[in-house]
C-alpha cells in the first residue's frame, strides 16, 4: 500500500482552478519532489493534502481517505508540514516551537527523547532553546520548522520550498541533514522545491507540475537527464 | 427602489437605469415610488390622529440622524458609535437657544448644525489617525462619556444639569394645520432639503471620492484625493445632519435631559442604519421607520405573552438585539439590500 | 500624605478590577483582532447570577465558583454559537454583533432581575485584622483576589501546553493549524477564559457601586482605558494599565477635575494614547503591509 495517494485532485481558491485533477503516489520512506515554476500549484498541492484548501478528488493517505478532513485531524495521524515562509511562532521561544510540534502527542518519554534527537540534528537549536524565535536567522528559523514538525513523529514531512531565501551553505547543511532525517528517522518527505538541482539530488522520484497539470513524472534520474527539464528549471 | 449603486468614475448614469421591472424602465419606477412617497408625507398627516403625526415626525428626525450616521459610516467607512453625541450637542444647542435666548425655533436649526459640523470636523481630524475598531473604540467612549459630561455641575447654567431643559411646541401659525401637523412639516420640510442635499453630494465627485476612500484608502490618496480632508470632511457633514436631527428632535420631544443621550441612543442610530442598510438613502428612511415601530409592535407581541409587565418592557431590547444579529448573518445588505435583490430577480434588460 | 496613599491604594482596588476588564478585553483582542464591546454586559450578567445564587442561599464562595464555571461556558458557548459563524466578515459586521450582544445582555438582566439597585454582598470581614486608615477591608480584599487569579492566569499561559497552544493560535493560527492544534477549540477557551475573567471583575465591584443592569458601562470604558494604556498586544501591559488608570482616576478626581468627570477623563486618554502612542506603554506597533 502507497503511504501517499492522490487521485484526480483538483483544488480551487475560490472560484479559481490551482489544481486540475493531478494524480501521483509516494512509497513509504521515499523522498519525492515538486518541481515547477512560481504558479503551478506546488504549494497548493500540500495544502490540498492538509485540508487547507477546497478540494475534488481523492487524497489516500495510509489507505484512509484524507481529503475534506480538517487541518487537525490530519496533522494527528502522523502528516507534518512545513510551511512556506516557515511558520515560527515567533513570541514563544525557540523550544516552546518544538514543543508545539508535538501537541497532539501524549507519549511524555518519546517526546522528551524526540527533542533531545532534535537537537541532536541540530545543535544550533540547542544553542538558542530559551531564545525568543523571532530573533533567530533565516536559516535557524528554517531548521527550527523542520524540527518542529519533526516533534511530531511523523511518517510523512511535507516540505515547501525550504531552500527559500537561504545562503547556499545553509541549504547543503539543510539538506543534508534531511537525507539523515529520511534514512535515521523513516520520515517519507515529499519536497516542494523551486531549485530543482537540490531536490533532484536529495529525491528519488520527482514530479513537474506546471499549472495545475503534471507534465513529467519519473525517478529523479530520469528527470535530471531529460532535455526540456534541463533547459528549462536546470540552466543548461 | 434601486439606489446609490456605485458608479463609473466620469459617468452620472446609474448602471441600473437599463432595467426593465414588469415592462416598466428602472427610472420611471424609482420616479413612481419617489412620487408615491411624497404624497403619502404630504397627505397622510392630515389624516391621521395627532399621536400618529408626532410618531411620523419623530421617524423623520431618526432618519435624519441616521441618514447622518450612514454618510460616515455607510459611504465613507469611518466607524461611529459615538453619533448620539452630536445629537445631544445639535438638542442642547436648540434648547438653550430657545429656552435661555427666546429665539425662534426654526432660527436654531441651522445653528445646531453648524456647531455640529464642526464638532464632527474637530473630531474627524484626530480620527484621520485612528482606523476602522480603534475609530469605533474612540467613539464608544464619546458616547459613553457624554450624559456625565452633560451633567457636568459647572455647566449647569446652561444644560439645567440632570434635570434638563423644556422646550415648548411652538404653536401653529396657519389655521388648517394644528401644531403636531405644523411641526410635522417643518421637519418633512428640513428632510426633504438634507435628502436631496445628500442625494446630491452622493452622486457628484465628493461621494465618489468617499466611496473610493471608504473602499481602498491607499488607492484613493494615489489617485489624487486628499482623504484627509474629504475624511473630516465628512465627519463634519455627518456631525451636521445628525445635529440638525437633534435639534429638531429636541423640539419634537420638548424637552432635553442628559439621560436621552447616552451611548444605547448611539445603538440606535447604530440598528437604524443597519437595518435599513448602509449606503443607501432611502434606507436612512426605512431605518427610522424601523428605530420607531419596532418597539411597539414588539411591545404588543411581548404583551401577547407577559401581560402588562414592566419588566417584561425589556424584552423588547433583546428582540432587536436578535434582530441585529439576524440582519447580520441572512441581510447584511439590510432592508435596502433586501429590495434591490428582490427587483434585481425580477428585473429584465429589454431584448435580453 | 495620608490622603494621596489612601487615594493611591484605593485607586489600586478599582484598578484592579480595570486590569481585569483589560485583560479579559486584550485576550480576546489577541485572538480575533477585534473588541468584545459586550464584555461589560457579560461581566454584570455573570454578577447578577452570583446575585441569584447568594439570594437562594448559597455561600458566598461557593456561589462564586459556580458563578466562574457557568460564565466560562457561557463565553465559550458565545464563541461557538454566535462569533465562529462570521468570522471572516467585515468590521462593521462584528461591532454590530457585540452591540447586539450588549443590548441583549443588558435586556435580559433587567428583564429577570428587574432595573432597581441591588446590594451585593461583600466577602471580606468587615475589617481588618491590623489597624490602618489606608485603605479598607473589600478594597484589600480585591486587590488580593485579583492578584491571586491573574498570578494563576499567567501561570496557565506560561506553564501548560494548552496555555502555549492557545498562544500559538492567537498568534499564527495557520502553524497552529499545521502543529495540530484546534484554533476553534483554542477560540472558545479563550472567550471562555474572558468571560471568567469578567466575572470575577463583575462580583468584586458590585458590592462598591451596587448592582444594577448599567453598572459596567462606564467600568468597562476604564478597562478599555486600561488596555489601550497598557499595549493592546500585550496581556501583561493591559493589567498594568488598569491598575495604572485606578490609580490615575482616583488622583485625577482628587487633585485635578473633581469626581465629576470621570468618564471623559477616561474618553481623553483613549484618545490621547491611540493618537499619540498607539502601542501603549508594552504593546508593539502593528505595520500594516500595503
Amino acid at each position: 500500500m502507497a503511504l501517499l495517494a492522490v487521485n484526480n485532485l483538483s483544488a480551487f481558491y475560490g472560484p479559481i482552478q490551482a489544481l486540475k485533477g493531478i494524480s501521483f503516489s509516494m512509497e513509504e520512506g521515499s523522498v519525492t519532489t515538486i518541481l515547477g515554476a512560481n504558479g503551478a500549484g506546488k504549494t497548493t498541492t500540500l495544502r490540498a493534502i492538509c485540508g487547507m484548501v477546497r478540494t475534488e478528488g481523492s487524497i489516500s493517505y495510509l489507505g484512509n481517505e484524507i481529503s475534506g478532513k480538517p487541518t487537525e485531524q490530519t496533522v494527528a495521524s502522523g502528516v507534518a508540514h512545513v510551511p512556506e515562509g516557515r511558520g515560527t511562532f515567533t513570541r514563544v521561544t525557540t523550544e516552546e516551537n518544538l514543543l508545539l510540534g508535538s501537541y497532539t502527542r501524549r507519549d511524555k518519554q518519546a517526546m522528551k527523547e524526540d527533542l533531545e534527537t532534535v537537537y541532536t540534528y541540530f545543535p544550533r537549536l540547542k544553542e538558542r532553546r530559551d531564545q525568543q524565535a523571532g530573533t533567530l536567522s533565516g536559516g535557524e528559523q528554517q531548521m527550527l520548522a523542520v524540527g518542529r514538525a519533526l516533534m511530531l513523529r511523523p511518517k510523512l514531512m511535507l516540505l515547501d520550498e525550504p531552500s527559500f531565501g537561504l545562503a547556499p551553505l545553509i541549504v547543503e547543511e539543510l539538506f543534508g541533514i534531511l537525507k539523515r532525517i529520511n534514512e535515521q528517522q523513516k520520515v517519507s518527505m515529499l519536497l516542494v522545491e523551486q531549485n530543482a538541482t537540490l531536490a533532484l539530488n536529495l529525491a528519488d522520484h520527482a514530479y513537474l507540475l506546471e499549472t495545475g497539470t503534471v507534465v513529467i513524472s519519473g525517478t529523479s534520474d530520469e528527470i535530471a537527464a531529460d532535455e526540456t527539464v534541463r533547459r528549462s528549471y536546470l540552466g543548461y | 427602489m434601486a439606489s446609490s449603486d456605485q458608479q463609473m468614475p466620469g459617468t452620472r448614469a446609474n448602471p441600473a437605469d437599463s432595467y426593465e421591472l414588469f415592462g416598466v424602465k428602472m427610472p420611471a419606477l424609482r420616479m413612481a415610488a419617489i412620487l408615491i412617497g411624497i404624497v403619502l408625507a404630504l397627505v397622510l398627516p392630515l389624516i391621521v390622529s395627532n399621536f400618529a403625526v408626532f410618531q411620523m415626525t419623530q421617524v423623520l428626525v431618526y432618519a435624519i440622524a441616521v441618514l447622518g450616521l450612514n454618510l460616515l459610516t455607510g459611504y465613507n467607512g469611518q466607524f461611529s458609535l459615538g453619533h448620539s453625541a452630536f445629537y445631544a450637542l445639535g438638542a442642547y444647542t436648540a434648547a438653550i437657544m430657545i429656552d435661555r435666548y427666546d429665539i425662534a425655533f426654526y432660527w436654531t436649526i441651522i445653528p445646531a448644525g453648524i456647531i455640529c459640523f464642526v464638532g464632527g470636523f474637530l473630531f474627524g481630524l484626530p480620527a484621520l489617525r485612528l482606523d476602522g475598531l480603534y475609530l469605533a473604540l474612540a467613539t464608544f467612549a464619546l458616547a459613553v462619556a457624554t450624559p456625565q459630561l452633560l451633567k457636568y455641575e459647572h455647566f449647569e447654567e446652561f444644560t439645567g444639569g440632570v434635570q434638563g431643559i423644556d422646550v415648548f411646541k411652538p404653536d401653529s401659525p396657519v389655521g388648517f394645520l394644528n401644531a403636531d401637523q405644523y411641526l410635522y412639516f417643518f421637519v418633512l420640510i428640513c428632510g426633504g432639503l438634507l435628502i436631496v442635499g445628500a442625494w446630491n453630494l452622493v452622486r457628484g465627485r465628493t461621494g465618489r471620492a468617499m466611496i473610493a476612500i471608504r473602499d481602498n484608502p491607499i488607492a484613493a490618496k494615489t489617485m489624487g484625493i486628499n482623504t484627509s480632508l474629504y475624511k473630516s470632511v465628512t465627519f463634519g457633514v455627518s456631525g451636521f445632519y445628525t445635529g440638525v436631527a437633534g435639534a429638531l428632535g429636541a423640539i419634537v420631544a420638548e424637552y432635553v435631559a442628559p439621560d436621552s443621550f447616552t451611548f444605547f441612543l448611539s445603538v440606535w442610530f447604530l440598528v437604524g442604519m443597519v437595518v435599513g442598510g448602509l449606503a443607501s438613502i432611502p434606507a436612512a428612511i426605512a431605518g427610522g421607520i424601523f428605530i420607531l415601530y419596532m418597539p411597539n409592535v414588539s411591545e404588543w407581541v411581548i404583551a401577547q405573552f407577559f401581560g402588562n409587565d414592566p419588566s417584561a418592557k425589556a424584552l423588547i431590547w433583546v428582540a432587536f438585539g436578535l434582530f441585529l444579529i439576524f440582519t447580520v448573518y441572512v441581510v447584511p445588505n439590510g432592508l435596502a439590500g433586501l429590495v434591490r435583490r428582490f427587483i434585481m430577480m425580477f428585473a429584465r434588460r429589454p431584448g435580453g | 500624605m495620608d490622603l494621596f496613599l489612601q487615594q493611591t491604594l484605593d485607586g489600586l482596588a478599582t484598578g484592579a478590577i480595570y486590569a481585569s476588564l483589560a485583560l479579559a478585553v486584550v485576550m480576546i483582542y489577541q485572538a480575533i483582532d477585534h473588541f468584545n464591546f459586550a464584555q461589560g454586559e457579560m461581566a454584570m450578567f455573570s454578577t447578577f447570577v452570583a446575585w441569584q445564587l447568594i439570594a437562594w442561599g448559597m455561600p458566598f464562595w461557593f456561589a462564586f465558583l459556580i458563578c466562574l464555571v457557568l460564565s466560562f461556558i457561557g463565553g465559550m458557548l458565545i464563541e461557538r454559537i454566535v462569533f465562529a459563524p462570521i468570522h471572516d466578515a467585515p468590521v462593521l459586521s462584528h461591532i454590530v454583533v457585540f452591540i447586539a450582544l450588549t443590548l441583549i445582555f443588558n435586556a435580559l438582566a433587567g428583564f429577570i432581575w428587574d432595573f432597581t439597585i441591588k446590594e451585593f454582598p461583600s466577602p471580606f470581614p468587615a475589617k481588618l485584622p491590623f489597624e490602618t486608615n489606608l485603605i479598607g477591608p473589600h478594597e484589600l480584599g480585591v486587590v488580593v483576589i485579583t492578584l491571586f487569579m491573574l498570578g494563576l492566569i499567567y501561570a496557565f499561559f506560561r506553564f501548560t501546553s494548552v496555555g502555549l497552544a492557545m498562544r500559538a493560535a492567537a498568534a499564527n493560527p495557520v502553524s497552529a493549524a499545521l502543529v495540530g492544534i484546534s484554533v476553534k477549540k483554542m477560540l472558545a477557551l479563550g472567550w471562555g477564559l474572558a468571560a471568567l475573567v469578567g466575572a470575577v471583575a463583575g462580583m468584586m465591584i458590585a458590592p462598591k457601586v451596587y448592582l444594577e443592569p448599567n453598572m459596567m458601562l462606564g467600568i468597562l470604558l476604564y478597562g478599555f482605558a486600561g488596555a489601550v494604556v497598557g499595549g493592546l498586544t500585550s496581556p501583561g501591559g493591559a493589567v498594568v494599565g488598569g491598575f495604572l488608570m485606578g490609580v490615575l482616576e482616583n488622583l485625577a478626581g482628587e487633585y485635578v477635575i473633581g469626581s465629576e468627570l470621570k468618564l471623559t477623563f477616561a474618553l481623553v486618554v483613549i484618545v490621547a494614547v491611540l493618537l499619540f502612542k498607539p502601542a501603549g506603554l508594552f504593546g508593539r506597533v502593528v505595520v500594516q503591509r500595503v
